[in-house]
């Protein structure tokens, strides 16, 4: 589990999250959600370490990250995947020894051992064919899919995904969000998705965060979500023509 | 200000880069990798350009003694004292800032801009080290490449001047070891060095810290090659004062 604590972070006098308390459990994806320059990145980069919070706690499995030793975070770094937006796959790698390559760092699996393990992996996410193949060379859906089995090959015990299906067709992004749920379960991950796609939300959000301007607006689930008066949340969900209809239809009782 | 905010940034990005070391297969892995793009692959480029510019020099000495009292044999001892103290060591650094400093923050910058330094700090990894570092070690092979760019340059030389009828392989010979100072070979050698680390760490600066997206790795690329210049050219001056 991760908790966060009254995290505040500000940019050059500007505040970007203002005192933030959460909670995101084990073996459930729990969804981060927002406009654009809700603080959703700046939020993921300071549980990440990536940031330093300005004051607050960010808290991993009882253990405080501020209080860590270098060495611990590091080895708590090993214990995290993590799904960029935009993949990034290192480019001078096939998709095989993209996958293997935490394997490298961090284990002292022999060569066939990671092969193993790594095609494993690719099998799961569809990609087994493609694991010589050069990451400019296969698609950004398919990008986005190595980039999971990356991210999950060292089965890591936190997930974090930034925004994993945007610039995907609607098709590819439910298999990514699918992917990402049940390895969340299987493998009992603290899994924290940044996104903006209601479809997404909908789909795998289990516990929800709606952040607006650096506080959390609304907390819930996919199921609360379509329920809640929150003129936020509201603003939010039903700026699309289509869940405007469903709200209509549901109002209506179809 | 801003050169000294630079500068100091800089010093401490090589501090950066020796801490939390790679692990040590995975980090000779990248050294080869680096030493056959960075030195190896520039064998080719610079050995062309020596052969021509030894070839040049002795055609211009020739053409430029017009005085029978000075001896044919100085067209061996300027192609010699050229290409060792300033041409191999100076103008190939300059040339190798083009090739290889453009390509060390074009590929460090496109790593930037699509996340992927990202992706190796998230993984607890020391980015600097990774990529840096191995770089740093394939240049203190740079010295192994001008040692041959020295021997074509002066065989440059020596082709253009004997075959060019400008003057005998006898005459060449005796201008090439004509009050030779081995010192200067080392001098040549220290100065290689050191412009080895400026071609490694100061292009892998401004890819490293660049902001932006495509278009600034582009300008990142451009800005490297004037700095890495600037650098060579100023550390040159101060060397030269020192140790000659």
């Amino acid at each position: 589990m991760i908790e966060i604590k009254g995290l505040h972070k500000s940019f050059s006098g500007e505040v970007i999250l203002d005192g933030i308390d959460a909670r995101f459990l084990r073996g459930k994806t729990n969804m981060i959600i927002g406009s654009s320059g809700s603080g959703k990145s700046v939020f993921l980069k300071n549980m990440l370490g990536l940031f330093k919070p300005d004051a607050g706690e960010i808290i991993y499995d009882q253990e405080r990250l501020a209080d860590m030793s270098e060495n611990r975070q590091r080895e708590l770094r090993e214990e995290m995947g993590m799904l960029f937006q935009h993949s990034a796959l290192f480019d001078s790698m096939t998709v095989e020894e993209n996958v293997m390559f935490p394997l490298r760092m961090f284990t002292k699996m022999r060569r066939k051992e990671r092969e193993e393990r790594a095609n494993d992996i690719l099998e799961r996410v569809n990609l087994i064919n493609l694991n010589k193949k050069m990451p400019s060379e296969i698609s950004g859906g398919q990008q986005k899919r190595v980039a999971l089995a990356r991210a999950v090959v060292n089965k890591p015990k936190f997930l974090f995904c930034d925004e994993p299906n945007s610039g995907l067709d609607p098709k590819t992004a439910t298999i990514i969000d699918n992917l990402i749920q049940e390895l969340t379960h299987e493998a009992n991950i603290t899994t924290v998705i940044i996104s903006h796609d209601m479809n997404s939300v909908l789909e795998i959000g289990e516990t929800i965060i709606f952040l607006k301007d650096g506080v959390i607006a609304w907390e819930g689930t996919n199921k609360e979500i379509f329920k809640t008066d929150n003129e936020a949340v509201t603003d939010f969900v039903y700026s699309s023509e289509l869940f405007r209809k469903v709200r209509i239809a549901q109002n209506k009782g179809l | 200000m801003k050169i000294l905010s630079h500068f100091g940034k800089y010093v401490i990005m090589i501090f950066e880069v020796f801490k939390r070391p790679t692990k040590t297969v995975v980090l000779k892995e990248l050294i080869l990798k680096e030493i056959d793009d960075l030195i190896i692959g520039s064998i080719g480029i610079t050995a062309f350009i020596s052969l021509f510019m030894g070839a040049v020099v002795a055609l211009q000495t020739s053409l430029n003694l017009d005085n029978p009292l000075i001896p044919k044999s100085l067209i061996g001892f300027a192609v010699r004292q050229s290409i060792i103290l300033e041409f191999a060591p100076t103008v190939i650094s300059i040339i190798m800032a083009g090739k290889v400093g453009s390509y060390i923050t074009s590929s460090i910058g496109t790593m930037n801009v699509t996340e992927q330094i990202d992706a190796l700090r998230v993984m607890g990894i020391n980015p600097l080290n990774y990529l840096v570092f191995p770089k740093i070690v394939a240049m203190l092979f740079y010295p192994l490449l001008i040692a041959i760019i020295m021997f074509v340059g002066i065989l440059g030389g020596y082709i253009a001047a004997v075959y060019g009828n400008l003057v005998n392989t006898q005459d060449f010979i005796t201008g090439l070891q004509d009050t030779f100072i081995p010192y200067q070979v080392v001098y040549a050698f220290i100065k290689t060095t050191v412009f080895g680390l400026i071609l490694a760490t100061v292009p892998s600066y401004h890819g490293y810290y660049m902001k932006g997206g495509a278009l600034e790795v582009g300008e990142a690329s451009t800005t490297s090659f004037v700095w890495t210049c600037v650098a060579i050219i100023v550390v040159n001056y101060l060397l030269t004062t020192i140790l000659l």
